[in-house]
């Protein structure tokens, strides 16, 4: 009897000890979040930390020249002599057209959406947001190879070249004439312009429904009409996280890559006007990197990768310091 | 003579022109939202009328034929993208909710800021430079380009969006339910599975069903990790084992590690090729792709709210 009892009671204890060397499994449990979280922090330093190391030669052979406007060398896989700045002509280019058609679009659509939307219209719509948002990359270019393209870009296009390109100092950018296709830095700008939309409007609908009620009643007490409050105050109070959504949505057009490659023609013949083909970062990458003709080539490829990278993060910490600084003060401290 | 308040008083000029500025600006507002609306229509639209007349049921079992020639499937894209949304869902999900613990914990610490700011930075960081680092980690050592590859991109792509979401809403659960279960001595562990997330559970299958939905239209992350397959079937590699005998790991092996295809992926080549069978077979992959994504949106949107108003009257 008294045998049975200390066995038991040493089983007990032995469990008890183990119970509490591992807080009952907390230890365990807090080094687990400890290090998956611990393990998203690495996988953002490896990415960087692989791009650069893996563009060493391509970084050794071309210095700072790879991306300057002014370099002779051109992007030319077969003479192994790269420059990018084709490419990163490319995504300016594409990118500020599409964020100067797409910002103020999509901050009235924010308006919209966050002032105006009647109850029962506000789901649908942040649903179509939502949507636009959700739609993958590669139907966005689908659609626009075989109808926005000949529907749309191609006659915008033609009316541009009879119009701006025929301009002495304009034509270098809109010299025509556009393929017949459509395909040019220009539809990839206008394409851009509708995936940015949403993310843009999301962001600034998410700012402007931040703002307390309180700031509205004020300027509206004061005799003010709906559009002077939006515009004398709510766009003013909310204009840090408005520039940082514009930030994020630059950020998303300078890393699209599917449907742009599917749309700008990947070439770098087109030169500076934006009704001809060219390549943007994001492109070139997806269109050459598998069939790399060189080491150097590849390098070359990754180096882009490594701007590109460095270029969104930069971006992106602006954004999100920006939003979160809006947010700070608007919901007080 | 309760009609128009403005005709009425006969106000100045500068009140009128105020009224109309107003009603005019925020008109052009709505017009914006329904040209916003435009594009998405139309793609929806089109897609279905285009893909629909492709589809049918060999579209779905059937491998792909030669090219030029008629009939034939895209099988492979569908297992493709299936096998390698699953490895990304293993891996990402759990990894996912341990990050969005952590953040509920700590979020003010220093590292807890840091975690915060790295998942936003590599939601920020474009798909085809993952693709390149995935290449760089995964392919270049084993010299073999593989679904396992491309499951591990789709989870540093879903990995963010999880993370994000689960936190949201693992912050909504009241502290009470954590105060009460740790008062009644179950551990951390304990409490944080089968109270909080038990709590919190809804809102976390809508973050993972868009993670999902994310992950499953990507296509740069594939191009230089998963590259495509126009042979890759995972039942056809499982008879074919089991009928030469293979063991249980060859026949993983064959799946995991073989060049795969996924529905994106096939989506761009077939896009791009000059026969017109494959063009009309991509509006087929297009509808089947856009079905996928936008049912998991809706769904995940509704299936919450849904239960929102459930649970709160």
């Amino acid at each position: 009897m008294s045998n049975t009892q200390s066995l038991f009671q040493q089983k007990n204890d032995l469990r008890h000890r183990l119970g509490r060397f591992t807080n009952h499994g907390d230890r365990f449990w807090v080094a687990a979040l400890f290090g998956s979280s611990l393990l998203i922090l690495i996988l953002v330093l490896m990415i960087g930390w692989e791009v650069w190391a893996l563009s060493a030669p391509s970084r050794h052979a071309f210095g700072w020249a790879f991306i300057s406007p002014w370099a002779k060398a051109a992007w030319n896989p077969a003479l192994d002599r790269f420059n990018a700045w084709p490419a990163i002509y490319g995504s300016l280019v594409t990118s500020a057209i599409a964020l100067v058609l797409a910002v103020p679009f999509s901050i009235a659509v924010a308006i919209f959406l966050a002032e105006l939307a009647p109850p029962l219209l506000r789901t649908p719509l942040n649903y179509m947001v939502e949507m636009l948002a959700a739609v993958p990359s590669v139907i966005y270019g689908l659609w626009g190879i075989y109808l926005f393209l000949p529907k749309v870009v191609h006659p915008i296009g033609a009316a541009l070249q009879n119009t701006l390109g025929v301009i002495p100092g304009l034509s270098t950018f809109f010299g025509g004439p556009i393929p017949a296709s459509g395909i040019s830095k220009l539809a990839a700008a206008l394409i851009l312009t509708i995936m940015v939309t949403p993310t843009i409007a999301a962001v600034t609908r998410d700012v402007l429904l931040a703002i307390p009620r309180s700031q509205r009643e004020a300027s509206l007490a004061l005799g003010a009409t709906q559009w002077e409050t939006i515009w004398k105050v709510l766009l003013p109070m909310g204009l840090s996280g408005i520039l940082g959504a514009v930030i994020l949505g630059f950020g998303r057009a300078i890393g699209e890559t599917m449907a742009v490659t599917m749309v700008i023609g990947n070439t770098s013949g087109g030169g500076y006007s934006v009704l001809k083909p060219g390549y943007t970062m994001a492109s070139i990458i997806a269109n050459e990197f598998a069939e790399a003709v060189s080491d150097l080539h590849s390098s070359a490829l990754i180096e882009i990768a490594l701007v590109l990278f460095v270029v969104t993060i930069i971006l992106n910490a602006i954004s999100r310091w920006l939003v979160m600084r809006v947010q700070r003060k608007t919901m007080g401290r | 003579m309760n009609g128009d308040i403005f005709a009425q008083v006969n106000l100045p000029r500068v009140y009128r022109r105020r009224k109309w500025v107003n009603n005019i600006i925020l008109g052009l507002t709505g017009l914006t939202v329904i040209l916003a609306g435009i594009p998405l229509v139309w793609i929806v639209i089109y897609v279905i009328l285009k893909g629909w007349r492709v589809i049918n049921l060999d579209f779905f079992i059937h491998l792909p034929t030669a090219m030029g020639a008629t009939g034939g499937g895209v099988t492979n894209a569908i297992q493709g993208s299936i096998v390698m949304v699953i490895v990304a869902a293993i891996i990402a999900i759990p990894l996912a909710l341990l990050i969005a613990f952590y953040l509920l914990y700590y979020p003010q610490t220093r590292l807890g800021v840091a975690i915060r700011f790295s998942t936003d930075l590599l939601s920020g960081v474009p798909s085809i430079v993952i693709g390149i680092f995935g290449y760089a980690l995964f392919v270049l050592p084993f010299k073999h380009f593989s679904a396992l590859a491309g499951g591990l991109v789709l989870a540093m792509i879903m990995l963010p969006v999880v993370v994000r979401s689960s936190e949201e809403m693992l912050k909504l659960v009241p502290k009470e339910l954590r105060e009460g279960s740790l008062a009644l001595g179950a551990p951390e562990w304990k409490t944080s599975l089968s109270v909080i997330l038990v709590a919190a559970m809804e809102g976390v299958v809508t973050g993972i069903m868009l993670g999902l939905a994310r992950a499953i239209g990507e296509t740069a992350p594939l191009l230089f990790t998963a590259l495509g397959n126009e042979h890759y079937d995972v039942f056809g590699y499982i008879k074919q084992g089991i009928a030469t005998n293979q063991s249980l790991w060859e026949i993983f092996h064959k799946i995991l590690a073989e060049p795969t295809d996924a529905l994106p992926l096939t989506l761009w080549k077939y896009a791009q090729q000059p026969y017109p069978e494959r063009v009309e077979q991509s509006w087929g992959v297009a509808l089947v792709l856009m079905l996928l994504v936008l049912l998991l949106n809706i769904g995940a949107r509704t299936w919450l709210a849904w239960k929102r108003r459930q649970t709160h009257g």
